[in-house]
């Protein structure tokens, strides 16, 4: 309809059209306030929720043996019983089914109703609803980059309250701690994360060829060119994503610069104190062109260097399982891309990971992941209770055991390895809470949208087709909003 | 459209063919019906594909494409089972929940734009001109410059009217108002078409404008009406935006589109029930379509081109 809306105007009306355009305007104003005055008044009074206003009483499951681990969410709190808090995310079905599940010892202990709702537009909606003075009780932001810009420009997200600051202080980093705070005020606990820094592999084909996963980056050159020798392309690739096409060669990226020059310059390169273009980020990216610009490693299963780029990263590793690709570089979810059955197992797997190996002994053990936020927009009892409650290490054990086919993980230290179901998120657990490894966050959600989510994509799709280093980095450095 | 066709004067004789009859010898030609044909097997080989599709185990749709099924046909009904039956709330709710959406959207603005056509066609009153031009300049202003502000106005009304967010009330009005500019440009043309001795004749016998608008206008504008009429409906049918923003919170509120649109999963690693899905969410549309089909031609272009 809107085309033909379009095809109208443009035949008849383009005269027309510069001549009315301020008194359509003005018309335009008159009509949609004057339509919205007659049919509200026939809307009746809505329903909507009151915030604030302590609730009393005690809580139903005060005495339930069940509810002890969650005592203090519960006396803090009181009787939240007919209390509902919105929840909006980006998780949607089927995966939110352990979402709602692990929320079942809350509603029951507490009395308050959690209402779910998902949505893969979730990004772009949030801002319009919370713009528009519509926003939900929680959302869980995925990106530090989007909780900053929702804190700075509309000024609508609640600081988090005492219980939840003192859950984080207990049972998360310090840098998990950071990428909740903007402008020294912490905002947002972390609710679950996962891990960036692995290769995908087969163990059985690892070890029918006797080959072994490699600690350091020069044995994995090693081993890539004795599987290249078998007439095998090591590794495949996959970074086609829509209009997102092109993040999974971010991550790349941002690994290799943590483990070239340590968590410091990776700070000072997100946050552009260092420039794009800068010699290290061109011999990282340099670095990243040894393998995925290398004809004679990739794209297993898939065809020439250029194939990447056309190549879905939900299929990217898919050719592992047929033995025509040894290795392939993605994050800890990509166990849900492999078919059901598909066993995903250190010993005798199919499919299984192995850490992403250093460049650099003196950098530590640099962890890259990502994960979600949860942000409260009501300054109301129930609301702040939930986002205590998530911030539990009880949640985070909730949860593991809510998610059976596995893909939960958290940085949370109270979490269990064993009550995490899958030996990937297992692995991922132990990873995040080594003391020894170094977490960062995924520095394209961190940089700002022009270039995290818009430029770096476009310049490493590019470069993988033929772009030298230089002139995709200058491009993105360019990109780069002032301010 | 009057391009003069000097071969065929307005009061030909016999000999002379008119331009109709012209105009149906060539397109009745072996050759015309031959590329007609052409043309409808190209434009439907999509569909076709995407029905088989939807018929393939999750397997065959992720590594081969549709046309291998004829050398090796596995059909399964997983597909549609996991659409109908996939997530915590049931198709059948969003399906209501379409419907719920789709007929109010599509009533309000009709019978809005009849009256307002009425009134710009055959009514004199101050100012006519401007507000139809008013009106018909509103068809540019796009929808998205409009979101924010008028989700403020349904979140936080003026005057101290009631809040309207979070009811079904926001995404009619929202239909409406989107609709309201096109419907009332194309109607109008439509009426303006009918022969004012029509309605001189009604007037010298005594009707009054609102006889005149149900005694004559309103049978007569009945193939434009169905015409704007399937317009509408397949907009909000298929509409994702703005039941999106302004139904936006409430499950309650969401329509097929918006279930469609999250079938993939998170990570859009379900994507072969997506064609499943598409077929579901077609049947409604299709039927509407090919029963109203003959309105949607003829008021299509009464409405269109002659401005």
């Amino acid at each position: 309809m809107r085309d033909a809306e379009n095809r109208i105007w443009s035949r008849e009306g383009a005269v027309r059209m510069r001549s009315t355009k301020a008194r359509r305007g003005a018309a335009a104003f008159a009509i949609v306030v004057s339509a919205s005055i007659v049919l509200a008044a026939c809307g009746g009074s809505s329903g909507g929720g009151g915030g604030g206003g302590s609730a009393g009483g005690k809580a139903p499951g005060l005495a339930k043996a069940e509810c002890a681990p969650i005592k203090s969410v519960m006396t803090e709190y009181g009787d939240l019983s007919g209390k509902h808090v919105k929840v909006y995310t980006s998780v949607v079905a089927p995966e939110d089914v352990p979402q709602k599940n692990s929320y079942k010892l809350f509603e029951s202990c507490t009395g308050a109703t959690v209402d779910y709702e998902g949505s893969k537009e979730f990004e772009a909606q949030l801002v319009v609803r919370v713009k528009s003075g519509n926003p939900p009780d929680i959302a869980y932001i995925p990106q530090p980059g989007l909780l900053k810009t929702l804190v700075q420009t509309t000024g609508k997200v609640i600081e988090a309250p005492k219980s939840v600051v003192d859950n984080v202080d207990k049972w998360f980093g310090e840098d998990w701690k950071k990428y909740g705070t903007v402008d020294g005020k912490f905002y947002a606990p972390p609710l679950d994360a996962n891990v960036k820094s692995f290769v995908w592999y087969s163990p059985k084909m690892f070890a029918d060829n006797g080959w072994t996963i490699p600690t350091t980056w020069d044995e994995m050159l090693t081993l890539s060119d004795t599987i290249a020798a078998t007439g095998i392309k090591p590794w495949c690739a996959g970074i086609g994503s829509g209009e997102a096409t092109g993040w999974p060669a971010t991550d790349w990226l941002e690994d290799v610069m943590l483990r070239d020059n340590g968590p410091d310059v990776y700070d000072q390169w997100v946050a552009h104190e260092i420039p794009f273009n800068d010699p290290k980020v061109a011999a990282a990216l340099d670095r990243v062109g040894g393998i995925l610009k290398n004809p004679k490693y990739v794209n297993g299963g898939f065809g020439d260097v250029k194939s990447i780029a056309t190549t879905t990263f939900q299929d990217g590793g898919l050719p592992i399982l047929d033995g025509k690709c040894a290795m392939h570089r993605q994050a800890s979810f990509y166990a849900a891309n492999f078919p059901a059955g598909t066993k995903i197992a250190e010993d005798g797997g199919d499919v299984f990971a192995f850490y992403l190996p250093v460049t650099n002994a003196d950098q530590g053990k640099p962890v890259l992941g990502a994960g979600n936020f949860i942000a409260a927009f009501r300054d109301a009892p129930e609301v702040q209770a939930f986002q205590t409650y998530l911030s539990t290490d009880t949640w985070a054990n909730e949860k593991g055991k809510a998610t059976p086919n596995g893909g939960f993980v958290s940085a949370n230290k109270g979490l269990d390895v064993t009550n995490v179901a899958s030996a990937i998120d297992q692995e991922s657990v132990k990873i995040l809470q080594d003391p020894n490894a170094v977490f960062r966050f995924d520095g394209s959600d961190l940089m700002p949208g022009a270039v995290g989510a818009g430029s770096e994509w476009k310049e490493l799709t590019a470069w993988i087709t033929g772009e030298s280093t230089k002139d995709a980095l200058s491009k993105i450095e360019d990109s780069w909003p002032a301010s | 459209m009057t391009t003069t066709t000097p071969e065929v004067p307005a009061t030909a004789t016999a000999p002379v063919p008119t331009a109709a009859s012209v105009a149906h010898q060539k397109l009745t030609s072996p050759w015309a019906s031959f590329a007609a044909i052409i043309i409808a097997t190209l434009w439907t080989i999509p569909t076709i594909g995407l029905f088989i599709s939807s018929f393939r185990p999750e397997e065959d749709v992720k590594t081969s494409g549709w046309w291998t099924w004829f050398s090796s046909p596995n059909v399964t009904l997983e597909n549609y089972h996991e659409v109908l039956t996939g997530s915590d709330t049931k198709l059948a709710t969003y399906f209501v929940n379409s419907i719920v959406i789709t007929i109010p959207s599509v009533l309000i603005p009709i019978t809005l734009a009849t009256l307002a056509a009425y009134a710009f066609a055959w009514m004199k009153f101050p100012g006519r001109d401007f507000l139809f031009v008013a009106v018909f300049a509103m068809q540019i202003v796009p929808i998205q410059v409009t979101m924010i502000p008028l989700l403020k106005l349904y979140v936080d009304p003026p005057f101290g009217l009631p809040q309207l967010a979070g009811k079904f009330w926001t995404i009619w009005l929202s239909h409406s108002i989107f609709a309201l500019p096109l419907a009332i440009y194309l109607l109008h043309n439509f009426m303006k078409e009918v022969p004012g001795e029509l309605i001189e004749a009604a007037r010298v016998d005594g009707a009054g404008h609102v006889r005149i608008f149900t005694k004559i206008m309103l049978p007569l504008m009945a193939p434009a009406i169905a015409a704007f009429g399937i317009f509408q409906f397949l907009w909000v049918w298929n509409d994702l935006l703005v039941a999106l923003v302004f139904g936006g919170g409430n499950l309650d509120l969401s329509p097929l589109t918006v279930r469609l649109a999250e079938l993939s999963g998170t990570r859009d690693n379900d994507w072969q029930i997506l064609s499943a899905g598409a077929f579901v969410s077609l049947i409604v549309p299709l039927v509407v379509f090919l029963s109203l089909q003959r309105y949607f031609v003829r008021g299509l272009l009464a409405g269109s081109v002659k401005g």
